[in-house]
């Protein structure tokens, strides 16, 4: 490991994408992940990479799906509502099997909404934000070291299975300066791109056709086929997930991102009182951690799902948990933030 | 003390952000867990701005302060805001130049330093955030003058070295105040 630095979250991002060889990146501004771009306008020309300031988040989607196409590694970053609007390239892009890195530093909705951190497009990311049967891989780094390390798996997720991969943060990730300290060469996947990607044919073969379009219902009932049996391979191999003090514990908080920094200090102040409280912090939001859930399901009284949304995450905890004992929700909307203290009273509140 | 926390709160354009940076920078070169959490909400746009600041010996949970073992203000809606996050025997730093009040709280220390006219005097407002830094690190030895100097070395880019000395003048005038 290198230098100890302090940093900013939504720059470690980018540096990171640049140490995973990413030369791609178009985007369009929008708080609280504009320091994305301004560290690609910054340092891409230095690298030989290109930057490009799209006229949308629409042609910015689109011109991910070209490079991406062309076999190279690329970013875009957005927040909620340009994610929203990416939803179409998202579902061409996937069904092109096409790999790319998408960032989402969310904000709160619906609508424009607000800049302040939240985690309401969890269903967005996770269940499929545009059309079709596909699915992404969504990363959910809670510190900036992790920011780091997910951005360079990210490309190497994409790239291996030839799928999107997001990075899912807020506005508390984003913002805020941690230390970080960067490997000094990268582990990076290389993906033999030849047989799919438009990379020239040197008047040697067929052209490669990158497309989503496929006309003869069997064609197209045989590549969802391939799609859907490329998903419950990620599922197998791909899970990311933090157990944290679960043995014994009394109740079980699913938490990701920013909310689980906060409940590890719950964790801290709950022992005090003598309450057990664990964590279990899913990394991959999909593919989602159920046999973690599954493992410790009859371990404690209850579970606790704390997000920053109306209850999203909580689905997934209870399909997994899959009734073995209750799941309670705490959720907090608009940009506020559970305090630890609040976190703890409902904890205590389902242990009465 | 295993873990230290931070407001520091003015006006945009003081130099409140990157004084924590600073602060933040000089903790993680002491070997501590740090973290530094800007206010990025809509209240930053002529309004007030601040950030939060952790530095402790254990990894840093969250970043967000619902109290704060120090507090340093440079206005006074500033101090309106957060006096009541101050933890009982916790320290208020002022800028009396700006802030006309003193804390309503009797259960915490208070320290008003006209760091605006200082700083003025020695030809240089921008430095009042520092003079106020001199007096934390004084009152609490929450970093070392030397890793907050070399933190000024990482921070500023070179073409603002020059400006390191006095820099350190005026946090040595907040450390004795």
């Amino acid at each position: 490991m290198g230098e100890k630095l302090l940093m900013k979250g939504n720059e470690v991002i980018a540096e990171a994408a640049i140490r995973a060889g990413c030369r791609h990146y178009f985007g369009y501004p929008i708080t609280p992940q504009t320091e994305i771009a301004h560290y690609f306008a910054k340092k891409m020309p230095e690298v030989g990479g290109t930057f490009i300031q799209a006229e949308s988040e629409i042609a910015a989607i689109n011109m991910v799906y070209g490079a991406a196409g062309a076999g190279a590694r690329v970013m875009t970053s957005s927040s909620s509502p340009g994610i929203s609007l990416k939803q179409e390239g998202i579902s061409y892009a996937s069904g092109a099997e096409l790999p790319a890195v998408i960032v989402n530093i969310v904000r709160c909705g619906p609508g424009l909404g607000g800049i302040l951190p939240a985690q309401c497009d969890y269903f967005q990311a996770v269940k499929g934000g545009g059309h079709g049967d596909y699915k992404m891989v969504v990363l959910a780094p809670c510190s900036v070291q992790e920011l780091y390390e997910l951005t360079v798996e990210a490309f190497n997720i994409a790239d291996k299975y030839r799928i999107l991969a997001m990075i899912m943060g807020d506005g508390i990730l984003g913002q805020m300066m941690e230390t970080v300290e960067f490997r000094d060469k990268e582990e990076i996947y290389e993906a033999d791109k030849s047989s799919w990607a438009t990379v020239g044919t040197r008047m040697e073969r067929d052209h490669n056709v990158i497309t989503s379009i496929y006309i003869d219902p069997e064609v197209l009932e045989r590549h969802n086929q391939k799609l859907q049996a490329k998903y419950r391979l990620i599922e197998e191999n791909e899970v990311r997930c933090e157990v944290y003090n679960c043995e014994d514990a009394d109740v079980i908080v699913a938490a990701f991102g920013t909310v689980a920094r906060i409940v590890k200090n719950v964790i801290k102040m709950a022992a005090k009182e003598g309450i057990k409280v664990g964590l279990i912090r899913p990394i991959t939001l999909w593919p989602f951690p159920v046999k973690v859930f599954e493992k410790y399901a009859e371990v404690p009284k209850a579970f606790l799902s704390v997000e920053l949304n109306a209850g999203q995450m909580v689905e997934d905890v209870r399909l997994s948990v899959n009734g073995k004992r209750p799941v309670y929700f705490h959720g907090r909307m608009g940009g506020m933030i559970p305090t630890q203290q609040e976190i703890l009273d409902k904890i205590k509140e389902i242990l009465k | 003390m295993s873990q230290q926390e931070i407001i520091i709160a003015g006006f945009g354009g003081q130099g409140i952000l990157s004084a924590g940076r600073l602060l933040a920078y000089a903790g993680m070169l002491e070997g501590k867990n740090v973290s530094w959490l800007p206010s990025y909400g809509p209240e930053m746009r002529g309004g007030t701005a601040n950030c939060h600041v952790i530095i402790s010996d254990d990894p840093v949970g969250s970043p967000i302060l619902n109290s704060a073992t120090a507090l340093i203000v440079m206005n006074g809606p500033s101090l309106d805001k957060f006096e009541n996050l101050v933890v009982k025997d916790g320290l208020i730093i002022a800028d009396s130049s700006l802030v006309q009040r003193k804390p309503n709280r009797n259960d915490v220390k208070y320290s008003g330093i006209p760091a605006t006219q200082i700083a003025s005097d020695m030809g240089n407002s921008t430095y009042a955030c520092i003079i106020l830094l001199g007096k934390l690190l004084g009152s609490t030895g929450i970093v070392s003058k030397e890793n907050f100097e070399n933190a000024l070395k990482k921070v500023l880019p070179e073409k603002y070295h020059h400006m390191i000395p006095d820099e350190m003048k005026a946090l040595e005038i907040g450390m004795k105040y």
